[in-house]
């Protein structure tokens, strides 16, 4: 059998079920992991990463052979975030990943804020595109055209945004300085 | 690259913890039952990819052998019949699982494997499924709304994205209950975002309804998210789970039910002998009126909880006897009736009337409008409506007052510098620009608007923040507590705030009106563009002008001419007997215009209709304790009160005072008259007790309301009281 990623989702394409099996079990953690990056959460990245198995026999006949496995996979993934969150968005009040209402609303509120970190308050503080964008580059280690590529947007745009970015932290940082 | 995004780097590279194994077990295998699935029913992809494998020169072994050996259906009708099938139940299976019941309408499964075509073009047929926003989600009821994904995903890869199985409409359609009614809805049912009806007790019936059906059908799949969600499980919230924290869910946290309301208990009937004073804080927030408007409209009864009697009747304005000078505030009426619906009890009416502000006579406004734009804004009775409301407000408004609008959804954002109302246009311009999308950062919202309003403020000006929203505050870290916090604070400094709510399904009722309150403004829910006409427009100078602030009320009733009392509403306005007297406890407001309605059911002494007995032991004092504050405006202490009835007392500070001013007047058998204006708030009362459960009302009935209703219209300038006797028809209805 073939090992690369392109000929596995090839052969799985055309029904090797072994290939198949290989493939997802070799990208499930990539999957969770990038899934983890954009929501924050690990329930939320588990039901992600179970969708896009089971959304992955259909969608690999669509797959060309001649991208990028890990490119197209990425996207496969960003894309099911965005619908869970859509989803999501309709039956609790936050309307975004990396939650900040309901836990807030939480008795245990308190304890929870201090567990949450630096980082929620980053990725919370920005906004979609840029959180999506912060995933790819910073967490997934994309290069910016890489990164492009599976936003569908130019290397130049995902480069304003990491200025974007880049200022949105240091206003925050100012902002923790003064206690706000 | 900078510091900040090394920080940011090294924590996503290393945030995303291992995967848990079962959770990793379970996806591939559900990946696998779906391979199988799609395996069966999918020659053409077969087909395809055979005509691919010819056309390749590297054609591995395993592959030709595999493809020799796989049973590949050909394409008779009758494999493709059967294929298309099990593709039915699957999708139906996927479909009742995630789609139109409360909680995931969007029947566009990421989890379904289909052979359909990828594409979801905007030539699918959406009619048949009645996706659009006919009957938006109401308290109580399902609704099945769908996305038009093409639309709303950001331009992504057409490959990558997925398809509807076309099956779709049909399972939709019979998961529909039929008590939807279609309501003439404003805005054309373009696609948008989708919106969830709220869990509730009506529902559950249908929810655990369909949760037998689920488990037939489910596909593995779904199992996770499906038994988290949608067994009235507190869906598990985004949490936000540190690094090495151990739990796969996160706590239980918010109710199912997304539109909440504060519940209180109806205020019981009370003893005069035990409890002879009553205290609460005036309410002129309208909101429980829309919404109640709202569900009527579409067929179905209100949650009994969204009901504040209070709030339908002050709905209304009435033609009480205003006051004579801006002095004094405002002027009191009382008077005493005989009760509707129980001939052996009375009514005791007390009406509040507001000086009203002419335009020349009043101060200039400095506004802020504060707006929500975060995805879920997108409906067509939230962000359009609110830009209209706005357009409707600005048409009100003096060349001299100013305005000024902040944004907030992902980011938080001054969408337009403090502008004069005489250039309507540019702040026209932005509000039409307006378009919703990304989160909810309530509180980078509110500080940019309290900034904004702050450097507007000027001596002998009105400065308020109208935060428009559709509930779904979403305040970073903050807590409820701290945002009343802060909102208190910046009205100690002189700006207010009142709060429109918008749209359904979000609506945080208990906390816009706590903010509010706190803010000292209103609360108003704006369901249609008429509501904001009426709130806006009408209602220009009460929504921005306060004349008084914490208005509280005080009654003692004498225990020798009453023996029981029941206020009717204000549950969620009761004060401690001490409060009325604190300064520091804050209460409603009054704005230019207003008047305020409180009603009380009172017992005789010697009414045969006493739901308690007369006590043994106790002789019922013959002149009842007065406490000392009120001598200087009664008559000397010498005077028979005997035969009063109760004695009213009323709190309430000048907008600019930090000292309540006290007024006070005894309620005796000379106000014995009844106005009309008294039985039409009567009638209101009545309705509002009828659709809270009626408990003490007997077999008085809607009818019984619509007659009392009809026989005191008196003056309807707006249309607003005819309008509430189609609702008592259609409550009468709809209560069969």
């Amino acid at each position: 059998m073939a090992t690369g990623d392109e000929d596995l989702a090839r052969e799985a394409a055309l029904g090797d079920r072994a290939a198949f099996a290989v493939l997802v079990d070799r990208h499930y953690e990539a999957i969770f992991r990038l899934a983890w990056r954009l929501l924050g959460s690990r329930a939320d990245a588990e039901d992600v990463a179970q969708d896009v198995c089971v959304a992955l026999p259909a969608k690999l006949r669509r797959f060309e052979a001649r991208a990028r496995f890990t490119t197209w996979l990425h996207r496969v993934t960003l894309n099911a975030v965005r619908d869970h969150l859509r989803r999501r968005a309709t039956r609790q009040r936050a309307a975004e990943g990396w939650g900040e209402v309901e836990l807030m609303r939480s008795a245990e509120a308190a304890e929870t804020r201090a567990a949450l970190g630096w980082l929620a308050t980053a990725m919370s503080a920005l906004p979609e595109d840029q959180r999506e964008t912060a995933a790819l580059v910073l967490g997934e280690e994309l290069s910016h055209a890489e990164a492009g590529a599976v936003l569908g947007i130019s290397a130049g745009t995902v480069s304003w945004r990491m200025s974007a970015i880049r200022t949105a932290l240091r206003a925050m940082a100012a902002a923790e300085e003064e206690g706000i | 690259m900078s510091d900040e995004l090394d920080r940011l780097q090294n924590a996503l590279r290393d945030a995303p913890p291992a995967p848990a194994p079962q959770a990793r077990a379970q996806a591939l295998a559900a990946a696998m039952a779906a391979f199988d699935a799609e395996a069966e029913k999918n020659p053409t992809g077969t087909q395809a990819a055979d005509a691919r494998l010819r056309s390749k020169k590297t054609r591995p072994h395993w592959a030709a052998r595999l493809f020799g050996g796989l049973q590949m259906p050909s394409l008779t009708l009758k494999s493709t019949l059967l294929g298309g099938a099990s593709l039915a139940v699957l999708a139906l299976g996927v479909v009742i699982v995630q789609d139109p019941d409360l909680l995931d309408p969007q029947p566009k499964p990421i989890t379904v494997p289909t052979s359909q075509p990828a594409e979801l073009t905007d030539t699918r047929p959406r009619t048949d499924m009645a996706e659009e926003r006919t009957a938006d989600p109401v308290v109580g009821q399902i609704v099945t709304r769908s996305e038009d994904a093409s639309t709303q995903s950001p331009p992504s890869d057409s490959d990558a994205e997925n398809a509807t199985a076309p099956a779709d409409p049909r399972p939709a359609e019979t998961l529909r209950d039929a008590p939807l009614q279609e309501a003439p809805v404003p805005a054309a049912p373009a696609p948008m975002a989708s919106e969830l009806a709220p869990s509730d007790a009506p529902m559950r019936q249908q929810l655990s309804g369909l949760e037998r059906v689920q488990p037939m059908m489910r596909q593995p799949g779904d199992t996770r998210r499906a038994t988290r969600e949608l067994g009235l499980l507190a869906p598990t919230p985004p949490g936000i789970v540190a690094p090495d924290a151990a739990p796969q869910d996160a706590p239980i946290i918010a109710p199912p039910d997304r539109d909440r309301f504060e519940t209180k208990p109806d205020n019981p009937v009370k003893l005069v002998a035990e409890e002879p004073v009553s205290t609460f804080s005036i309410d002129v927030d309208t909101a429980s009126y829309a919404w109640m408007r709202r569900s009527l409209n579409q067929g179905q009864m209100p949650d009994p909880d969204a009901v504040r009697i209070e709030e339908l009747v002050n709905y209304f304005s009435y033609a009480y006897p205003a006051p004579e000078t801006r002095e004094t505030p405002f002027e009191t009426s009382v008077s005493v009736m005989p009760s509707p619906w129980n001939a052996d009890r009375k009514l005791l009416h007390i009406g509040i009337q507001g000086y009203e502000l002419s335009d020349d006579a009043r101060p200039d406004a400095n506004l802020v409008f504060l707006i929500d734009v975060s995805g879920s804004m997108q409906a067509a009775d939230k962000l359009p409506l609110l830009v209209n409301a706005f357009r409707l407000l600005l048409s009100e408004l003096r060349p001299t007052d100013e305005v000024a609008i902040v944004t907030y959804a992902g980011g938080a954002g001054v969408a337009l510098e403090p502008t004069p109302a005489a250039e309507a246009d540019r702040i026209l311009a932005v509000l039409e620009r307006l378009q919703a999308g990304g989160g909810t950062r309530g509180e980078a919202g509110l500080h940019e608007a309290y900034a904004l309003a702050e450097a507007m403020m000027a001596e002998g000006e009105i400065t308020r923040v109208l935060l428009a929203t559709d509930g779904d505050f979403n305040l970073g870290l903050s807590s409820d507590e701290a945002l009343t916090a802060l909102i208190e604070e910046k009205r100690e400094t002189g700006v207010f705030l009142s709060v429109l709510g918008f749209g359904e399904g979000n609506y945080n009722d208990a906390l816009m009106q706590r903010l509010a309150q706190n803010g000292n403004g209103i609360a108003a829910y704006i369901d249609s563009l008429m509501e904001a006409r009426k709130v806006l427009v009408e209602g220009v100078t009460g929504a921005l002008f306060p004349i008084a602030k914490d208005v509280k009320i005080q009654i003692e009733f004498n225990p020798a001419t009453i023996a029981e009392y029941r206020l009717i509403g204000y549950e969620t306005r009761a004060l401690n007997r001490e409060d009325f007297n604190d300064d520091s406890v804050d209460a409603g407001e009054i704005g230019a215009g207003h008047s305020v309605t409180a009603i009380y059911e009172i017992t005789p002494v010697d009414s045969p209709a006493r739901a308690t007995d007369p006590l043994r032991y106790a002789q019922p004092d013959s002149a009842p304790q007065r406490a000392p504050e009120s001598a200087p405006q009664t008559a000397p202490a010498a005077a028979d009160t005997s035969d009063e009835y109760a004695f009213l007392k009323l709190r309430y500070k000048l907008p600019d005072a930090e000292e309540s001013v006290l007024i006070t007047r005894p309620v005796t058998p000379a106000d014995e008259t009844a106005s009309a204006e008294a039985r039409f708030a009567a009638a209101v009362a009545g309705f509002g007790q009828l659709l809270k459960g009626g408990r003490y009302l007997g077999d008085w009935s809607y009818a019984d309301a619509r007659a009392l209703a009809r026989a005191n219209l008196g003056n309807d300038p707006f249309g607003h009281r005819a309008e509430f006797l189609r609702l008592l028809a259609l409550a009468e209805t709809l209560d069969r």
